[in-house]
């Protein structure tokens, strides 16, 4: 039986579909759609062109000497998602989802955003394919990102504030689901990260493979070897899953997700779900969340808003289950510094998302040969934090 | 006693009212008044929420009763102990906890049936937990004689048979799409859908949630199927009332069950 209980979609003990009956016809559906497109060279052709002539993909592999000769150990690659149209790898999914979509007959998209870089994709893709989007966006989001609501408005999208909760990205993930289960006959909910439900945990997580895809054949070309460690950011963790995954079978290769410590994972202001958190249900799947004694969802905080999320996609919690991915925490001081760093050293300003995977760089490069490799994935560009960052060093700046 | 086949078996024409309320809100003494009053009002079967803080099929209205019940810090321990007293105190009515996975789950689901079962509640509705996740939970429940409640919308189709025919308790039919609060007219095939139910699992019992208000809703809702389910409309005037909402309560259920009775 096909709907054989507790066993679609899981990753270890991890994922499930722990979602209101209203919708299981709905992602039973996707997950068929996507059975049959995923292998249709025709939908896999018309996605890479849309990649290459319009995203820009491949995306750099850079080279980051200077850092390289300054932190005195392992070489220093930097994949370069920062330079994607959009300015983050968010628009490898939203573009696979978009036109997964639109072959299922949809004309409506629906998306959570926290950061803003997922709606401005969802935006965008809806844009250029000719569909409606609602952006759904926590109000506290909402006055961190004003530039990225302005910008979804302009790409032709509705935002809706979300006040419910936190105010952040998690009560958007809550209210989309709530949309959806109100409209569903011609509208996707596209999911931003490798979380919900099953099937959105492997099909976000293919379309970002194409990070280390690139990645892979781009390192050995470079180096003729394979990397000692490959290192991304963690909220949901979609630039993570999408960095490691060509990777996961080569043993020799270490997996760091960086996770968001916020102000210390000793503190309560804290989003390290791995650090932190205990395995629970929530938002559709089975994984490790932020939460009390009683299972009641912890209010997260992290400097930055995209990894403002009390919880992690499954497949990384099968990752840390089994050791073949490590996940180590970085604080708000950390990150910022790493923001300054970069922008000054390599003339490159990270998104303060990336900047998490870059201040653990900093971190593991000097313990390292300088024989030894390691590629860190710069997830997003850093413009839309410049502000945010100038407010964290006291300075206010009027645009 | 206590079950919830009882709750249809034992009404006056086995058709049953039944109100939901978040515990906790606005108190847990004021909730553990609600239950009693509600029962003398010909409630047949209580929903009762264990509070979340992130209530993803709830409308505004039970969003809001679940953040003012976790600002008083009402915990799973403190409504088994409301329940416990409850049953002390001779209040028989059948009641069912309305709750997410994630709090059965973080309670332990073996401790949390154990518990249930031990202060003489009589299962458990799960609303982000679909007939595929259901084994997890219901297996356990089952082991201490209690229910898992299966839920069926009006989007589930050809999964109805399926998920009717492994039913327990009964079947809670869900209205509209959306999620919780009240509407003014529902436009669902609700007789289509019952049909198929009864035609799956002839004993099971079912009835209709999502949007019910008035006693007219009510009557049309138990008619076609074997009860009636009503929270945002009660948790609105709770809301409202705060303290004093016993009696407005008492009242409007008074009136519902009347309406669900006469049918």
């Amino acid at each position: 039986m096909a709907n054989s209980p507790s066993s679609r979609g899981r990753f270890g003990i991890h994922g499930g579909q722990y979602i209101p009956e209203t919708l299981m016809n709905a992602v039973i559906e996707l997950e068929e759609a996507y059975d049959y497109y995923k292998d249709d060279p025709a939908f896999n052709a018309e996605l890479t062109e849309l990649f290459n002539s319009y995203a820009g993909r491949p995306s750099l592999l850079y080279y980051a000497a200077n850092m390289t000769a300054d932190l005195g150990g392992a070489k220093v690659y930097l994949k370069r998602e920062d330079l994607n149209h959009t300015g983050a790898h968010k628009i490898n999914n939203v573009l696979g989802q978009a036109l997964l979509a639109k072959k299922m007959g949809k004309t409506r998209l629906i998306a959570e955003t926290g950061a803003g870089q997922h709606g401005v994709a969802t935006a965008t893709a809806a844009a250029l394919m000719g569909m409606e989007c609602v952006v759904y966006m926590g109000v506290e989001d909402m006055e961190r990102q004003a530039l990225n609501v302005y910008r979804m408005r302009l790409l032709g999208s509705e935002v809706r504030g979300v006040s419910a909760g936190t105010g952040t990205l998690k009560d958007a993930v809550s209210e989309t689901f709530r949309e959806w289960t109100n409209r569903i006959d011609d509208t996707h909910y596209c999911l931003g990260s490798v979380m919900g439900p099953h099937p959105f945990p492997t099909i976000v997580r293919d379309f970002q493979a194409v990070i280390s895809r690139e990645a892979r054949q781009q390192i050995l070309k470079a180096e003729g070897k394979l990397p000692d460690a490959v290192l991304a950011c963690v909220g949901g963790g979609s630039n993570a899953i999408g960095s490691f995954y060509h990777f996961i079978g080569d043993e020799g290769v270490r997996l760091i997700g960086c996770e968001a410590a916020g102000r210390g994972i000793d503190t309560w202001e804290t989003a390290a779900t791995m650090n932190t958190g205990k395995l629970g249900i929530f938002h559709g799947m089975k994984s490790y969340f932020c939460q009390d004694e009683y299972g009641q969802i912890a209010p997260v905080y992290s400097i930055s808003a995209g990894l403002d999320y009390p919880g992690v996609g499954p497949e990384h919690a099968m990752l840390h289950d089994s050791g073949r991915a490590e996940y180590v925490p970085v604080t708000d001081d950390e990150a910022v510094d790493a923001f300054e760093y970069l922008s000054r050293t390599e003339g490159i300003i990270p998104a303060i998302e990336s900047a998490h995977a870059v201040a653990h760089a900093i971190k593991l490069a000097p313990t390292m040969g300088k024989d030894q490799t390691i590629i860190v994935t710069l997830s997003g560009r850093g413009d839309k934090d410049v502000a945010a960052i100038a407010r964290y060093r006291g300075e206010d700046l009027h645009e | 006693m206590n079950k919830i086949a009882d709750a249809f078996a034992a009404s006056p024409n086995g058709k049953a009212f039944i109100p939901f309320i978040t515990a906790g809100d606005p108190t847990i003494a004021v909730t553990e008044q609600l239950v009693k009053a509600m029962a003398r009002a010909g409630a047949d079967l209580i929903e009762l929420g264990v509070p979340f803080s992130d209530p993803t099929a709830e409308g505004p209205v039970i969003q809001d009763a679940n953040i003012r019940a976790l600002k008083n810090a009402v915990t799973t321990d403190d409504v088994f102990d409301m329940v416990g007293r409850l049953r002390a105190e001779g209040c028989v009515v059948p009641l069912v906890i309305m709750t997410y996975a994630n709090v059965v789950f973080s309670y332990g689901i073996e401790r949390f049936a154990a518990r249930e079962r031990e202060v003489g509640l009589a299962g458990v509705i799960l609303p982000d937990v679909p007939h595929e996740e259901k084994a997890e939970f219901a297996e356990v429940f089952a082991a201490q004689g209690l229910d898992v409640v299966s839920l069926i919308a009006p989007t589930s189709h050809e999964r109805i048979r399926e998920i009717a025919a492994d039913a327990q308790g009964f079947v809670y039919i869900v209205s509209s799409l959306g999620v919780t609060g009240v509407r003014s007219e529902i436009t669902s095939d609700i007789p289509g859908m019952v049909a198929l139910i009864r035609d799956a699992n002839p004993g099971i019992p079912c009835a209709v949630g999502f949007g019910i208000s008035t006693p007219k809703q009510a009557a049309k809702m138990a008619a076609a199927s074997d009860g009636a389910i009503v929270g945002s409309a009660i948790v609105r005037m709770i809301g409202a009332q705060g303290e004093a909402c016993v009696e407005p309560v008492t009242a409007y259920v008074r009136e519902m069950a009347a309406a669900v009775h006469a049918v």
